[in-house]
C-alpha cells in the first residue's frame, strides 16, 4: 500500500445524527455510490485527508523510482534494460496522474513537492530499503508492486472521481510491472545456484517490509473507520495483507524459493496461509525516518529538484518571449 | 518561481471516436504540452490524436447549476423511441 497510517482528522467517527445537514447530505450520496467531483461540495476533512492520501501515494510513485533507478546502467542485458527504463517511466507516469488528482483538490503541484522536500509529507516506508544485488528489482516488481495491486484495485472505486479514474489508469500498467518482476526472478531462479542465491537473497530482505506496505492492524485506527465511511479505504490492512500472503506464497514455491518465516503455515480449515510476528518496531523505525536509506533518498529528490530548476526557468522564459514576439508580429 | 500552467489533455483513439479528456500536465507552453502528453498518456499506443487545452481557458458548468441546466430534460420522456410503442406486428422500425 503506497499510502499508511493516513491522518484523516477525526477523534471518532461520528453517527449519521450527529453530522450537519450538509455532511448528511454528502455521506448519502457516498453510501449510495455517487462519486464526489473536485467542485462538489465536501467535508474540509474529506478534502485534507484525501490530499495527505493522494499526495502520499504520488510521492511514493515517484521515490519508488531511485530504488530501481540504482540499476539501470548494470542491467545485465539490452532487453532487460528496456524492460527497466520503461517501469520506471511508468513509475514517473503513475506520479503525474496522482499529483493532478491531488492539484484538482485546490493544491498547488509545487506545495506538495515542497512538502515532500522538507520531510513534511510521507511516502511509502518500501522505498527506504536499497536494492543491493540485481534480483532487488524483480523482487520489487514480484512483491513491492504485487502488493501495490492489492490496494489500488479496490481504489478504482473510491469515492473521489478524479483519484479512482488515476487509479484505473495505474492498475491497466502496473500488472506488466508484477509480471517483468516475477519473470526476472524466475530467469535468476532457474539458473545458476549462484543467481538462485542472489533471488533467495533478494527474497529474504524484501518479504517482510512488503508485507509491513499495509501498515500495522487497524481493527481499531479512528482513522480507517472514517476513511472507510468516506470510501477512500475498502478495505482493513490486515484483510490486504493476508490476500497478498496467500497469493504470493505460492509464487515463491513454484520457482523453489523459501519465504522467510519459520512460523509460516497453511491453515487447512480456512485454506489461508498465516505468518509469524510482524516487526512493528523496524516499521516505525523506518516511517520515522530511521531506515536503511530515509535520508539518502530525500537528498536525492531535493537535489534533482534543485538541479533542474535552471530548466524549469528556462523553459518559462523561453514560452514567454515566444509569446512575446507573437503578440508583436 | 513561477509555476507552469496546467493544461487538459484529449486523446483520440484508434477507432475513429472523439477525442477524449483522460488527465491533465504541467508545462511552460502548448508545444512542451503535446511532447509531455505524448509521454504521460499514450505510452502504451492510446491514440492518435492529442489536443491540449489550458485549464484556464475552459469554462465549467458549476454543481449548483444541476438542476437548472439538466432537470428540464427528465420530463421530456417522448425525446427517446422508447416512448412510443409499436405494435408487434409492425417490423423494421
Amino acid at each position: 500500500m503506497y499510502a499508511q497510517m493516513v491522518d484523516t482528522g477525526a477523534k471518532k467517527l461520528r453517527a449519521m445524527e450527529e453530522l450537519t445537514p450538509e455532511e448528511q447530505a454528502f455521506q448519502a450520496r457516498i453510501d449510495a455510490g455517487v462519486k464526489v467531483e473536485a467542485k462538489d461540495w465536501m467535508p474540509e476533512a474529506y478534502r485534507k485527508t484525501l490530499i495527505r492520501q493522494i499526495s502520499q501515494h504520488a510521492h511514493s510513485e515517484i521515490v519508488g523510482m531511485l530504488p530501481e533507478g540504482n540499476w539501470v546502467t548494470r542491467a545485465p542485458s539490452l532487453k532487460r534494460k528496456a524492460i527497466l527504463l520503461a517501469k520506471i517511466q511508468d513509475e514517473g507516469g503513475h506520479g503525474l496522474y496522482l499529483y493532478s488528482a491531488a492539484e484538482t483538490l485546490g493544491v498547488s503541484r509545487d506545495q506538495l513537492l515542497g512538502d515532500l522536500h522538507s520531510g513534511k509529507a510521507k511516502y511509502s516506508s518500501i522505498f527506504n530499503y536499497p536494492t543491493l544485488n540485481w534480483a532487488d528489482v524483480g523482487a520489487i516488481g514480484w512483491l513491492v508492486d504485487g502488493a501495490a495491486i492489492m490496494n489500488q484495485i479496490p481504489l478504482c472505486r473510491c469515492s473521489f472521481g478524479p483519484y479512482a479514474r488515476a487509479m484505473v489508469r495505474i492498475c491497466k500498467e502496473e500488472s506488466f510491472h508484477q509480471r517483468q518482476g516475477y519473470d526476472l526472478i524466475m530467469a535468476m531462479a532457474k539458473g545458476t545456484p549462484e543467481q538462485k542465491a542472489m533471488a533467495q537473497d533478494a527474497l529474504d530482505r524484501w518479504w517482510w517490509p512488503s508485507v509491513m506496505m499495509f501498515g500495522p492492524p487497524d481493527e481499531s485506527s479512528v482513522h480507517s473507520a472514517q476513511s472507510m465511511a468516506w470510501k477512500i479505504k475498502l478495505f482493513s490492512n490486515d484483510e490486504l495483507r493476508q490476500r497478498f500472503v496467500d497469493q504470493t506464497v505460492p509464487q515463491a514455491h513454484y520457482l523453489g524459493l523459501s519465504i522467510p518465516d519459520p512460523a509460516l503455515k497453511f491453515n487447512e480449515s480456512n485454506g489461508h496461509w498465516e505468518i509469524g510476528p510482524i516487526d512493528w518496531d523496524e516499521f516505525y523505525r523506518v516511517i520515522k525516518g530511521n531506515g536503511p536509506c530515509n535520508r539518502d533518498r530525500l537528498r536525492t529528490r531535493v537535489k534533482a529538484w534543485d538541479d533542474g530548476e535552471w530548466v524549469r526557468e528556462a523553459a518559462v522564459a523561453h514560452a514567454e518571449k515566444r509569446a512575446t514576439r507573437a503578440k508583436a508580429a | 518561481m513561477k509555476e507552469w500552467p496546467l493544461w487538459e489533455v484529449f486523446i483520440r483513439s484508434q477507432h475513429g471516436l472523439a477525442h477524449k479528456h483522460v488527465g491533465s500536465l504541467h508545462a511552460p507552453d502548448a508545444e512542451l504540452a503535446v511532447k509531455n502528453a505524448r509521454d504521460v498518456y499514450t505510452r502504451r499506443n492510446e491514440g492518435v490524436s492529442i489536443w491540449v487545452v489550458k485549464a484556464a481557458d475552459i469554462t465549467a458548468s458549476s454543481p449548483g447549476d444541476k438542476e437548472a441546466l439538466f432537470e428540464p430534460a427528465n420530463s421530456k420522456v417522448y425525446r427517446h423511441p422508447t416512448f412510443f410503442p409499436m405494435p408487434d406486428e409492425v417490423k423494421h422500425i
